[in-house]
């Protein structure tokens, strides 16, 4: 099992899992509570066109995807800060708009660009290179500071957007920190998980955590330690298995919720049951239901 | 940090040192906290507010009343500088919109069902976000806890600080809603109808939170649908009507048939010119 660390793209591959599986869920638990989960699928769509713009121009993929899912997402949170109902097609337009871009972008640039092209679709983890690397911790390390530094301040803001306003806190600049976050974490992980796949990653960590979880921070905090569960043996399992490493990350994280799903069942009806004692004990001191005595009817009503 | 504390404590006591004779004044004679003039306001292309003066001062309980759709909560909502004007004027405090930035000043209820959200989260946790009014992008101390289990001591939620809102019946979720607006220890508290979906002893419980609130000196300014058990506490009601003031007194006194909740709404003997003033109390 640890002769895979005696391999330097593996080293490199591991290393940039870790720092998906703690970004993605991280920026990804404030955009679940928002219900705006579908953001990082979008931006991952606009990153796209950025991606082949690196191939076309001969430059990092990884810095022009970074650049262009930066003006997607702030084009987005535009569209939606401004909440007209055409929203969502001007969402749409955008989305597609970046993927056929990026399909026909990457058509016109010289070489066997296409094939590489794929492995920024659903994740490679041989493909990482040293560059890549430093490129990952810079952004890795922005996104935590975010997420984390600001927990409180973002918190509120995704909580109750008009509150948050009203306590005078800058929203309009959270929310474009949160946009900008969003698709920095996307060209963190399209590496590893892939542009197509970046989106689950944000999403079903974060669904997984909160079916065991009461509060925020500690569904924050299981969701990001699901991820990089996650993250590391999905990309340890492509060592063995010749699959895109994006693919197994995804399908252990379903797995994760699942099996979730299925120990919170009991989990929460008996913590229903404990409560409900608790209450009826302190209340009627019984645990049976009693129906109240009936009230007389009164006539004494008058127009 | 340190300094903003020390000022902002100043500022508490100086509030706290002139609420007695603040008590003892003419309502007419205190200062303004909300001075609206003139308001007007639309939602896209409807007129919602055409022309809405609203004083508020110091130490007063003003409820705003109204039909469905006659632009009470709009109006709130103004005044909280949510809904922008497209006349007349706001000032907070004694100072224009504009340049008004105390805002831990003023405690906020939304127009809310529900507490919760897509992520689940703790009464603490919300309620704190609250205390951000006074913390703002900094870290909070041991004060800022302090507070925000004050303020759920107040609404009788502080035995549930650690369950998760979700888990909470709508009239408790509305009870941690004012906790949080009153973490930050304001002194005018914003409300756009409490009480709407919360059973009657949940109101006795928001009302009884609210005397006392009051009886500390709180300015008030809330929607409601109905006075219910808020009415003793009321100094006075803003009727509003299709965007216009029609009533701004006592509060109307809810008669015979009219006091019982679920009455039916005939008025037999009002002449045909002598419409009634449709206070949305009786709808």
């Amino acid at each position: 099992m640890l002769e895979i660390l005696n391999y330097d793209f593996m080293q490199r591959a591991l290393i940039a899992a870790t720092l998906v599986g703690i970004t993605a869920p991280a920026i990804g638990t404030y955009l679940v509570q928002r219900r705006q989960a579908i953001m990082g699928d979008g931006i991952g769509h606009v990153a796209m066109t950025g991606v082949a713009l690196g191939f076309l121009m001969n430059t990092s993929p990884v810095w022009m995807a970074t650049v262009v899912a930066i003006l997607g997402a702030v084009g987005m949170e535009v569209v939606r800060s401004r909440g007209r109902t055409s929203g969502d097609v001007a969402l749409a337009m955008l989305f597609y708009g970046g993927m056929a871009g990026g399909v026909m972008i990457i058509n016109l640039s010289p070489g066997n660009s296409t094939a590489s092209f794929n492995t920024y679709l659903f994740g490679s983890i041989t493909t990482v290179s040293p560059e890549d690397v430093t490129a990952i911790c810079v952004l890795a390390a922005f996104v935590v500071a975010i997420t984390i530094g600001l927990r409180r301040q973002l918190f509120a803001v995704c909580q109750d957007e008009e509150f948050a306003r009203v306590t005078g806190l800058p929203v309009r600049l959270l929310n474009l920190l949160i946009a900008v976050t969003a698709a920095v974490t996307v060209t963190v992980a399209m590496r590893i998980v892939g542009l197509l796949l970046v989106s689950a990653m944000m999403a079903i960590p974060v669904a997984a955590a909160q079916r065991v979880t009461r509060g925020f921070v500690t569904t924050l905090a299981l969701a990001m330690t699901i991820g990089v569960t996650v993250s590391l043996t999905g990309t340890a399992a492509t060592y063995y298995v010749d699959a895109p490493s994006g693919a197994a990350i995804v399908l252990l994280a379903v797995a994760v919720f699942l099996v979730l799903a299925l120990l919170a069942a009991p989990l929460a009806r008996r913590r229903a049951r404990s409560a409900a004692a608790a209450q009826n004990a302190e209340a009627l001191g019984s645990l049976e239901c009693t129906l109240p005595p009936a009230r007389e009817a009164a006539d004494n009503v008058k127009v | 940090m340190k300094a903003q504390e020390i000022q902002e404590s100043q500022e508490t006591e100086e509030t706290q040192e002139t609420q007695p004779s603040a008590g003892t004044q003419e309502p007419s004679d205190r200062e303004p906290v909300i001075s609206l003039t003139g308001a007007a306001a639309s939602l896209g292309s409807r007129p919602v507010l055409r022309g809405v003066d609203l004083t508020v001062r110091r130490g007063e309980v003003v409820a705003l009343l109204g039909a469905n759709g006659s632009g009470k909560s709009t109006a709130v909502r103004a005044v909280v500088g949510q809904v922008p004007l497209s006349g007349g004027s706001l000032e907070l405090f004694g100072t224009d919109l504009k340049r008004f930035r105390q805002w831990s000043r003023i405690g906020y209820v939304p127009q809310r069902t529900t507490a919760a959200s897509g992520v689940p989260a703790t009464v603490r946790e919300v309620v704190s976000s609250g205390r951000l009014a006074r913390t703002k992008m900094g870290l909070p101390g041991r004060g800022d806890k302090a507070a925000v289990r004050r303020a759920l001591e107040l609404v009788g939620m502080a035995d549930r600080i650690k369950d998760s809102v979700n888990a909470l019946s709508g009239g408790q979720q509305q009870r941690v809603l004012i906790a949080r607006a009153l973490a930050a220890e304001p002194e005018l508290l914003i409300m756009d109808e409490p009480m709407a979906g919360v059973d009657l002893a949940n109101q006795e419980v928001l009302a009884g939170a609210l005397r006392e609130q009051v009886a500390a000196g709180v300015t008030v300014l809330l929607v409601l649908h109905e006075l219910g058990p808020l009415e003793p506490l009321i100094d006075r009601a803003v009727v509003l009507r299709d965007g216009c003031v029609t009533h701004d007194g006592p509060p109307p006194k809810a008669v015979g048939q009219h006091a019982l909740p679920g009455h039916d709404h005939i008025h037999p003997h009002a002449a045909d010119s002598a419409e009634p003033i449709r206070t949305g109390l009786l709808s």
